[in-house]
């Protein structure tokens, strides 16, 4: 797969985001904080990093997920792991 | 808590989602005209698999037309029909305005999220433990849809979950008078779903040989008391109703359509699935549910009855109806509306209930579809054909409901 871009990753992960919860694609923003801005709850939230692991063709441990507080951290970490 | 043992208790709302309508004003009006929901499964697994019986009672309105998409996607099809039917019968009631503490929730189903559960086995088995769903287990639960109704309506106080086979949701509404009797709530929201269209469970009732495979006619194979009736029609859908005490409901200025005046339930200690063919199980739950109304066998003019349309259970129901009733059975209009709405398992004695309600409230017992050839083996006044009208003035009807492990309901509906 070709690298993609951080804005391409947010789209993406918008897109899942959106098929998850409901919200609006353009809610999702890279400042914004998944518990406090997005009101995604830890179950939503395992939905949505799976999705995004097939989606992106990565894989991101249990272990790292609550490191991924803002929607940057989570497109930077997709980012990071692709090969 | 202050028991309300001296109070009618009433039905102030109702809802329903089943294979001939996707609520209960589209549910009667099938009802009376006589319209089958039995229809040709349009799932490829039917013939992935070969089933031997290639149609089943569809729901008729997806519930994707009701709810939100993701709110849908967190619940299984049980717990979607469940929340589907529980709203209708909110609104229905007048969204009534009760303090969260007081309002319970009794949901019944017989076999809960069957697709959730053997989907996600699927997902774990082809695709690996990371992408099985995490709502997976509370989608799955059989108190499911009990929960996510008590979350809908605010309701603290108390949410049950009978699991009673096909009984289930009689006994939810039996259940749910009690709870208001004992003084624990003062409105309940009570019925019964199921969503049971998967092969799995359709093999497993066709291996007990207890399913129709009138395959060459669909609309045919529902046919209680017809000599030609070779087992039931797996339906799926769900039935809820809002009971309180006649004086809450007066206070708030409600609409009541009846009282639900008595039950019975009993348990035959017989077999896991025949019923016993003396039907002495069912004959104390309907003489309970009649001496527990403070009426006698003559003031009941209808019954629901169970009549799924296998060989063996009609015929111990009409056995059962006799032994409790006796000659005074002559005078009870017999309905068997599975003739047109399939077996709805644990959603069928609520949905049966709602009906046994309309006719009371209509004054009308539906007619029972494709009877052509009636069993003499049963004797009991079954209305078919055309619709029958019910007597004036102050007159009772019974729902009976049974299910597999020997469960027997029995619920008597009285008008207002």
């Amino acid at each position: 797969m070709a690298t993609l871009t951080e804005q391409t990753i947010l789209e993406g992960l918008a897109e899942i985001v959106n098929e998850e919860t409901g919200l609006d694609t353009a809610s999702v923003q890279f400042d914004k904080s998944f518990t406090d801005d997005l009101d995604i709850d830890s179950l939503s939230m395992m939905t949505i990093v799976v999705n995004a692991e097939e989606k992106f063709g990565v894989r991101i441990p249990d272990d790292e997920v609550k490191n991924l507080k803002t929607v940057r951290d989570a497109v930077s970490f997709i980012a990071g792991a692709q090969v | 808590m202050t028991p309300n043992n001296e109070q009618r208790i009433v039905v102030t709302g109702l809802g329903a989602t089943s294979p001939v309508g996707g609520t209960v004003a589209e549910t009667w009006a099938a009802i009376l005209d006589g319209v089958s929901g039995v229809r040709t499964m349009p799932f490829e697994w039917v013939e992935t698999y070969q089933l031997p019986v290639k149609f089943a009672a569809t729901i008729k309105q997806s519930p994707l037309e009701v709810l939100g998409r993701v709110e849908a996607r967190r619940l299984d099809p049980a717990g979607q029909y469940g929340l589907v039917a529980a709203r209708e019968a909110w609104a229905d009631a007048g969204t009534p305005q009760v303090e969260p503490e007081r309002i319970g929730v009794v949901m019944g189903s017989g076999i809960g999220g069957v697709n959730t559960l053997l989907d996600q086995w699927d997902t774990l088995r082809e695709k690996g433990v990371r992408r099985v769903f995490p709502l997976a287990v509370p989608m799955l639960m059989p108190n499911g849809p009990a929960a996510a109704v008590s979350i809908e309506l605010g309701a603290r106080a108390g949410t049950h979950t009978p699991v009673s086979a096909c009984a289930s949701g009689a006994e939810a509404i039996g259940l749910a008078v009690q709870m208001i009797r004992s003084g624990r709530a003062d409105v309940v929201v009570a019925g019964g779903t199921e969503a049971a269209m998967h092969p799995m469970p359709i093999a497993g009732f066709a291996a007990m040989q207890a399913l129709s495979t009138r395959n060459d006619d669909p609309e045919g194979a529902s046919r209680p008391y017809d000599t030609g009736r070779d087992g039931f029609v797996l339906g799926e859908g769900a039935a809820v109703v809002v009971l309180e005490t006649e004086a809450h409901a007066k206070a708030r200025g409600a609409r009541i359509y009846a009282e639900v005046s008595g039950m019975g339930m009993t348990s035959d200690a017989y077999h896991i699935a025949a019923p016993d063919p003396v039907g002495a199980g069912a004959s104390r739950a309907m003489l309970e549910a009649v001496s527990s109304a403070g009426l006698s066998p003559k003031d009941i003019v209808h019954i629901n009855a169970h009549a799924t349309s296998t060989p063996v259970g009609d015929i111990a129901e009409s056995n059962a109806i006799r032994l409790a009733f006796g000659d005074d059975a002559d005078h009870m209009a017999v309905s068997a509306t599975k003739s047109m709405t399939g077996h709805l398992l644990g959603a069928a004695g609520a949905l049966e209930t709602i009906l046994t309600i309309l006719a009371v409230h209509h004054r009308l017992a539906p007619a029972t579809i494709n009877l052509e050839n009636f069993d003499p083996e049963v004797s009991l006044d079954v209305v078919h054909g055309a619709h029958r009208m019910l007597p004036v003035g102050d007159i009772a009807a019974l729902n009976n409901s049974f299910g597999f492990g020997g469960h027997n309901v029995a619920l008597t509906i009285r008008s207002i």
